[in-house]
């Protein structure tokens, strides 16, 4: 019998896998779950991505500290959330700051601007992590490196961006990366269509989250203007802040009285007073600064009287 | 010195003729370009992620290239047995040793300079901003770097037994002091008696190659280093080198040459 051509073996094996493959690639979905990502880096690091996406996060906090960032050595004193990325400086030389501080204290939302203060001191306080040089190595290697706490300011917020856009894609249930990135989207980037669009992703993946969805109608009211919006969403945030939190032995109670303190500005500004004092007298009890809102409401009750 | 300068323009035209340094540039500039064409929330003015990428990718090619190129200089003349006639030409172990050093050294200059115009004009093109005094010092102190690491891989090519053993030893001694030299001092407080000298010690004796890594100063645009800072940084890495390269020499002239 005459013999094949090799060429003609390495046809028909070929012939053979093109056709496995096809007949189980479909199947391949099913065995494991990682199977089932869209993502190359979903397939490629499975769970494990959290763990990067904290490392990307952890970079935007280094770049909006420009650089000056403790150490691995010094994370005692690293910060411990990403609350004074989104925290109002009234010092800062660019105008936003100062009208972001008014619209604080004039605007129903003077337990934010307190619990900012006390945040921003307590960061200032924690990112004073170097001390006195202790010896002269130390000295000398410190004119080679960042030495200064400060934090980006206009534009320069931009550079944060990147990382936060990572750490979203490696771990997109981490709430805080949507809404810290929003934050400098639409406030300093004057950029609230992008923030929109990455709030909708964030919430598409997280469509529970009260907090995605608190960040979200702040684009509609303050940049979009988008007044009936805005209350949809914030009322949709607190059911979700009733559903997922009133069980809990530590609510997050800032959460609700902001959503809250929204609420009452944008109902007030429609001329809704008695709407809005409904929604003071709820974050009221919850605020860490209540005569402040109790302020609020005398004025609104003079108001609807 | 006219042996010495021969011998390290050997090396230099070994650089170019292998393929590493060819294929770290090509992959630092792709991998980089790859990444500025990637749009983050429609603003192409973000720049500093791609400048710390960028540097980074140069550092570690310029450390493979200078721990790959000494790794193997004297191990190489070893086994292909030129090192019998290169010694009797006559040249001394003591110019073998320093043109070694010179060629890997210039070598990594090179290809530095290299690295550091794509550098340049990346940033430049998408910063719109040229400060070139801050990427003079910086090359300056990366070169400066490159010089005791070159120094230290010498002698690791006379002690280890293999250019693998050597390189990957060297690697990881060089990571080490750059992630954790600058903190050993705070290590060693917290530590008891003997513990603490001990340390604090060595906190003294190795080269403290992180002065020498100002890249968070250009990547965020901060204030440039003293010039004498600098100089004085430099004058220490020549000091160093010279120590090590002494070291190489009495242990190479020591060595027995036959494998």
């Amino acid at each position: 019998m005459k013999k094949a051509a090799p060429a003609y073996w390495l046809l028909l094996l070929l012939t053979c896998a093109f056709t496995l493959g096809t007949v189980l690639q479909p199947r391949t979905t099913l065995w494991s779950p990682r199977a089932e990502a869209g993502s190359l880096l979903k397939v490629m690091l499975g769970d494990g991505r959290s763990l990067f996406a904290d490392f990307f996060a952890r970079k935007a906090d280094i770049s909006f500290h420009s650089g000056y960032y403790p150490s691995i050595f010094d994370q005692a004193e690293a910060p411990k959330d990403t609350r004074h990325m989104t925290s109002v400086d009234p010092d800062e030389a660019d105008g936003h700051s100062d009208h972001d501080h008014e619209a604080a204290t004039t605007t129903g939302e003077p337990h934010k601007e307190a619990a900012h203060e006390d945040h921003d001191d307590a960061h200032e306080q924690a990112m004073n992590f170097l001390g006195p040089p202790r010896d002269i190595f130390e000295r000398f290697g410190r004119r080679f490196m960042i030495t200064e706490h400060a934090h980006l300011e206009g534009g320069d917020a931009r550079e944060i961006l990147p990382w936060l856009k990572v750490a979203a894609d490696l771990d997109p249930h981490r709430i805080e990366t949507y809404t810290v990135a929003s934050y400098w989207l639409r406030n300093r980037l004057k950029k609230p269509a992008e923030a929109e669009k990455f709030l909708r992703e964030g919430l598409k993946e997280n469509p529970d989250s009260y907090e995605i969805l608190a960040e979200l109608g702040a684009v509609y009211y303050q940049n979009l203007k988008e007044t009936a919006r805005a209350r949809n969403v914030w009322e949709l945030a607190l059911k979700k802040w009733d559903v997922q939190e009133s069980g809990k032995k530590e609510p997050d109670t800032l959460g609700r009285v902001q959503i809250l303190d929204h609420l009452a500005l944008l109902e007030e500004t429609e001329g809704n007073y008695s709407a809005a004092l409904d929604y003071l007298k709820k974050a009221q009890p919850l605020s860490p600064s209540p005569q402040a809102i109790q302020r609020q409401i005398d004025e609104l009750s003079a108001k609807v009287k | 010195m006219k042996t010495i300068f021969a011998l390290s323009g050997v090396v230099i035209k070994e650089l170019y003729r292998r393929k590493d340094f060819y294929v770290l540039f090509v992959l630092t500039a792709l991998i980089t370009l790859v990444l500025g064409a990637v749009n983050f929330f429609n603003d192409d003015r973000i720049v500093r992620y791609l400048k710390e990428v960028c540097l980074l990718l140069i550092w570690v090619s310029s450390l493979v290239i200078a721990i790959g190129t000494t790794a193997r200089q004297i191990p190489a003349e070893r086994e292909n047995r030129t090192i019998f006639p290169l010694l009797a030409k006559p040249v001394s172990r003591w110019q073998v040793i320093l043109g070694k050093f010179f060629g890997c050294w210039f070598a990594c200059g090179l290809s530095l300079v290299l690295f550091y115009v794509f550098f340049l004009l990346l940033s430049g093109t998408r910063e719109h901003q040229w400060p070139l005094l801050q990427y003079v010092q910086t090359f300056a102190l990366h070169w400066a770097l490159l010089g005791i690491v070159v120094s230290l891989v010498l002698l690791g090519s006379i002690v280890f037994a293999a250019p693998s053993s050597n390189a990957t030893i060297s690697f990881i001694v060089v990571l080490g002091i750059l992630f954790v030299g600058r903190h050993l001092n705070t290590v060693a407080l917290q530590q008891p008696e003997p513990l603490n000298s001990i340390i604090y010690t060595i906190y003294f004796l190795i080269p403290h190659l992180e002065w020498f890594d100002v890249r968070d100063l250009v990547i965020y645009g901060q204030h440039l280093v003293g010039w004498g800072d600098c100089l004085l940084a430099i004058a220490y890495a020549a000091v160093y080198s010279t120590f090590v390269l002494a070291a190489a020499w009495v242990a190479f002239r020591r060595k027995a040459l036959n494998l």
